[in-house]
């Protein structure tokens, strides 16, 4: 999609151009500072020993780097008696996430789908009572979740803990294709339902393929949410198959006497990497699939 | 993607199998929030110890200092109908849960090894629900514990360890004059109802301190007494550095380890924390009770849930049996800083503060100046102990005057019962 | 002829039954696992439920025991301090942001992503690190005072009456670059034409932006504002991570306040009483604006 730019009409004009224009700069300047620092703090505390933290302030970048803290982050440092790092965690989150993102995609697609596509009584009721499902705070729905995933006898595993995070991620992954799909032309449909093809054939062979934009931002919203997921993981799950999430509360929140912030740091940012991967890779993708119209609202 | 979607289950439920089929020693799942230091080496000897005949122990440790997060995994596990084997969990904690049929007894275990004979009346009623154990302590923890750093002391110029509050202020004063931080203390709810209830004690007296604090008689709860207690907490407020928000109590005993504090007010696992250190008592650090004479206790113990499966409730037997056990008992609480819960181990090789610690209690059952912790979960239902820590927490981070912090703190215990 | 006629509309009606028959489903998930929770909750709220949950109904006792505790009160105002806060300033930063970098800009993608990144984190990561940075020991108040400022003090993270506004500071730092993507992707799709008349015009680019652009972009306010809605509401892992409700309990909010009742004090039919006071909030601020949008989207 062509990158359109309001400003290239009405770029203003003059010597009062460059002053305004070094502002601009100055200003996209200070935020990108405000949005970094914190990652830098983070980054190079973890590559600091401790002495150098205590003697040094937060700003100051490491002296002498050692990636002490990281093995131990990853491999040695102490959940409870197991002291295995946060590597065994790390494969259950994505367990539990890779297969709830791709489910929860697809039913929010078909959701969309349908409810744009195919106008009948109640559409808009129907979406809306599912997008009020977003709001409701995770806490209101543990015990009796946890009732049901008993009777279901998924309890404390991770396909319970899959359906938990499918379910209430519906509401934003019909939100997102839905917002899509109305800015999506009906004309190409009208074209296709004359040749006779079907709900399911005009789904698959023409609007989920035309719908990668929308695919792409649900996808890394999902990923992000599902993956950094703290409440569900605690009480849902058991031990050995916590999310890395649980691991690095239990990591961060355990001292021995002596709070081992490059340890607390370099642990954050491994739990944290794979999501902040698919931004950076990805980003540029999710800006576009936003303004193909996925939240236009 | 999608393979994973159905070998998934078939894996787990084949190693569901696999696991219960193979397990006749005894299975347990063990939910606890022992996660640092002192502590984490304790529980590993009970790790240890059970593996040694012969069972699995599978380890589910959630941290966050007292149990809060484990308490919600706790509670939808039983909800989902999957809890786990043994937990954590202490004081009129263990009734409310019995009362809700959530507990397996182990009353079978308790009788041939005559565990009536051996522990304190009050911790043994604790550990009952209708006259049957469902329970096993591993400890007794003394609450009130002063801790200090004698070069800080002899720096500042305090001889001897304080035996009344006003001795302690002075001595603070002192310190801080000095340029040391008189008082470490973490600021979480919890902490700050430790130093409360150890002040209580102190200012009332054993008598009072049931009374208000177990037996939350309003008249108490007004009297002034309190407002007294009140003052001294606002004093000691005055001690702590500025940092103190939110602080880790093993991070607190850390400044008392480095000098940076002369004293702090804790429980003996403190000294966990200072034995795991390398520390040496009498000489790296100093322990003093807090005054007034009583005994502060607090029981840790694994509570028994309603499980099914023999490998399972076989491995509550088991480890019902080996928590009780002399040996056991010495091992985990050289470890974890408190003294055995039975009374009658020998205490060779523990530290003087550990058997003043035990000389104390003798002491304090005879002369009924033993008295369960409220901060620590021993005396109240946790409805009430919530409602104790909003007061004490609200008091200490504002200017709270001691009248209003009493009456509110009698309106707040009426509203929880 | 009659049997294919009849197989025929059969089919026709299953066609037009069929996008109703693939909703229904999910709809049903939606109406299980949502409303009828929170029906459950709701009903929880009027028994006497204390450890565990208790089926004997027990009247508005509950709800009189939650307006009587003050520690409510506190997390209520905590709420609306907060979330009005975030929701502006995250907005505010947003537009700023994305009209800024919507001036052909040659590092666009970089700093796009740089304002983009800290979504990507989960809030406990976030509350470690802002804890850190506003420590006053060890973060900012530390820095200034090594630099020579000695009586520099920024301690709102341990004062009572200013650590809620940390909060802020840092939900804000997670979320307002998400808030500028989505207002760009809404900037760069207004039409050329009308920009090339209002230029055409003569009119100045200031009154294009706040006469013209602005009011297109109300359907992208409309997904920000629930977007940002949603994560105030939980935004229970940042306080937890951030101020553990402290100092004492000046940080709490309607979401970690049901979570100690319900969890830690056994009082769970307190906790469904305020859970249920929650989402009488959220559905009061929610479905107004909600029902005048979504009208607006059908015509």
């Amino acid at each position: 999609m062509r990158q359109r730019t309001t400003s290239g009409i009405v770029r203003p004009s003059g010597p009062g151009a460059v002053l305004l224009r070094g502002l601009l700069f100055a200003v996209l300047a200070l935020f990108c500072l405000y949005y970094l620092v914190p990652l830098f703090v983070m980054i190079s505390t973890s590559l600091k020993s401790l002495e150098e933290i205590r003697a040094g302030t937060f700003l100051s970048p490491p002296r002498a780097v050692t990636f002490e803290a990281w093995g131990k982050a990853w491999n040695a440092a102490c959940v409870g008696v197991r002291c295995d790092g946060l590597e065994p965690y790390v494969w259950n989150s994505v367990l539990m996430t890779v297969p709830a993102v791709a489910i929860s995609t697809i039913l929010g697609a078909l959701n969309g789908y349908a409810l744009t596509k195919w106008r009948f009584p109640g559409a808009d009721i129907i979406f809306a009572l599912i997008l009020f499902g977003a709001f409701i705070p995770f806490q209101v729905i543990l015990l009796p979740m946890a009732r049901t995933l008993g009777q279901l006898g998924l309890a404390g595993t991770v396909p319970g803990l899959i359906l938990v995070h499918t379910v209430y991620g519906l509401a934003f992954t019909t939100l997102f294709f839905r917002n899509f799909f109305v800015g999506v032309s009906d004309g190409i449909m009208q074209a296709a339902k004359v040749d006779g093809a079907g709900f399911f054939g005009i789904f698959f062979g023409i609007v989920l393929p035309m719908s990668l934009p929308a695919i792409v931002v649900t996808v890394i919203w999902q990923f992000t949410q599902i993956w950094n997921d703290f409440l569900f993981g605690v009480a849902f799950t058991v031990g050995d198959s916590n999310p890395v999430t649980v691991a690095l509360n239990n990591v961060v929140n355990t001292s021995t006497g002596v709070k081992e912030y490059n340890v607390d740091m370099a642990a954050a940012i491994i739990a944290g990497l794979p999501t902040l991967l698919v931004y950076v890779v990805a980003g540029a993708y999710f800006v576009r699939g936003l303004s193909a119209g996925a939240v236009k609202g | 993607m999608f393979h994973s979607r159905t070998v998934l289950p078939l894996v787990a439920a084949a190693s569901l199998a696999l696991g219960t089929a193979a397990r006749a020693e005894g299975t347990v799942e063990v939910l606890h929030w022992w996660t640092s230091g002192g502590e984490a080496k304790a529980v590993g000897e009970l790790k240890k110890s059970f593996e040694a005949t012969g069972g699995t122990w599978l380890d589910s440790p959630i941290a966050g200092g007292g149990g809060d997060a484990a308490m919600t995994a706790l509670r939808a596990r039983v909800v989902a109908g999957n809890p786990p084997t043994a937990v954590q969990l202490k004081g009129p904690g263990i009734q409310e849960w019995a009362e809700q049929g959530a507990l397996n007894d182990v009353e079978d275990v308790a009788a041939a090894e005559n565990w009536d004979a051996v522990l304190p009346p009050v911790l043994a009623g604790i550990m009952k629900y209708e006259g049957q154990y469902v329970a096993a302590p591993v400890n007794i923890h003394r609450v009130d514990w002063i801790w200090a750093n004698p070069e800080a002391l002899a720096k500042a110029g305090v001889e001897a360890m304080p035996t009344t509050w006003d001795e302690f202020n002075a001595a603070a004063d002192k310190l801080q004059a000095a340029g040391i931080i008189p008082l470490a203390h973490g600021g979480q709810p919890w902490q700050d109802a430790t130093v409360f209830e150890d002040v209580v004690l102190g200012v009332g007296g054993a008598g009072f301190f049931r009374k208000a604090l177990v037996e939350l008689d309003q008249e108490a709860l007004t009297s002034d007494t309190m407002i007294a207690a009140f003052d001294q907490l606002r004093k000691l407020r005055g001690y702590v550095d500025p940092n103190f928000s939110g602080r880790d109590w093993n991070l607190a005993t850390a400044m008392v380890m480095r000098g940076e504090a002369g004293f702090q007010i804790m429980g003996d696992w403190a000294k966990g924390e200072f034995l795991a250190a390398g520390k040496v008592p009498s000489k790296d650090f100093l322990c003093a009770p807090t005054p007034g004479n009583g005994f502060v206790l607090n029981s840790d113990s694994f509570t028994f849930f309603k499980v099914e499966g023999d490998d399972k409730l076989t491995g509550q037997k088991v480890l019902a049996s080996l928590i009780m056990s002399p040996d056991f008992q010495k091992t985990f609480n050289l470890a974890k800083g408190s003294i055995p819960a039975r009374t009658d181990v020998p205490l060779d090789d523990f530290d003087d503060c550990a058997k003043l610690s035990h000389s104390d209690l003798l002491k304090a059952i005879e002369s009924d100046s033993l008295v369960p912790s409220m901060a620590h979960e021993m005396a109240v239902p946790r409805s009430v102990r919530g409602e104790f820590l909003d007061l004490v927490t609200e008091f200490f981070n504002s200017d709270m005057s001691s009248e209003d912090a009493v009456k509110r703190l009698a309106d707040a215990v009426k509203r929880a019962m | 002829m009659q049997q294919a006629s009849l197989f025929r509309t059969l089919g026709q009606t299953l066609e037009r039954r069929l996008p109703l028959l693939v909703v229904s489903p999910l709809f049903s998930l939606s109406l299980f696992f949502v409303y009828g929770f929170i029906a459950w909750t709701a009903y929880i709220s009027l028994t006497k439920s204390g450890v565990m949950p208790v089926y004997t109904f027990d009247g508005l006792a509950q709800y009189e025991r939650l307006w009587d505790t003050p520690r409510w009160y506190v997390a209520l105002k905590n709420l609306f301090i907060f979330s009005s806060l975030f929701i502006g300033i995250s907005m505010a930063i947003g537009i700023l942001l994305a009209i800024l970098l919507d001036q052909h800009i040659r590092l666009e993608g970089m700093i796009r992503t740089i304002y983009l990144y800290p979504m990507a984190l989960s809030f406990i990561v976030t509350g470690t690190v802002w804890k850190w940075i506003l420590n006053p020991g060890l973060g900012i108040e530390h820095l200034m005072r090594q630099a020579g400022f000695e009586n520099f003090t920024f301690d709102w993270l341990v004062n009572s009456d200013f650590a809620i506004y940390t909060v802020v500071i840092a939900a804000v730092w997670q979320s307002s670059g998400y808030a500028m993507a989505l207002f760009l992707a809404g900037l760069r799709s207004v039409d050329d034409e009308i920009l090339k008349a209002a230029a055409i015009d003569g009119a100045r680019p200031w009154r294009v932006y706040t006469g013209i652009v602005l009011p297109i972009l109300r359907p992208v306010f409309l997904s920000t504002v629930i977007i940002l809605a949603h994560l105030a509401i939980k935004s229970f892992d940042l306080v937890v991570a951030l101020t553990g409700g402290g100092p004492g309990y000046a940080t709490d909010m309607p979401a970690t306040f049901m979570y100690a009742f319900a969890f830690q004090r056994s009082e769970l039919g307190v906790a469904a009483a305020s859970a249920v006071m929650m989402l009488m909030t959220v559905t009061a601020i929610i479905v107004p604006y909600l029902y005048s949008e979504l009208r607006g989207t059908r015509k």
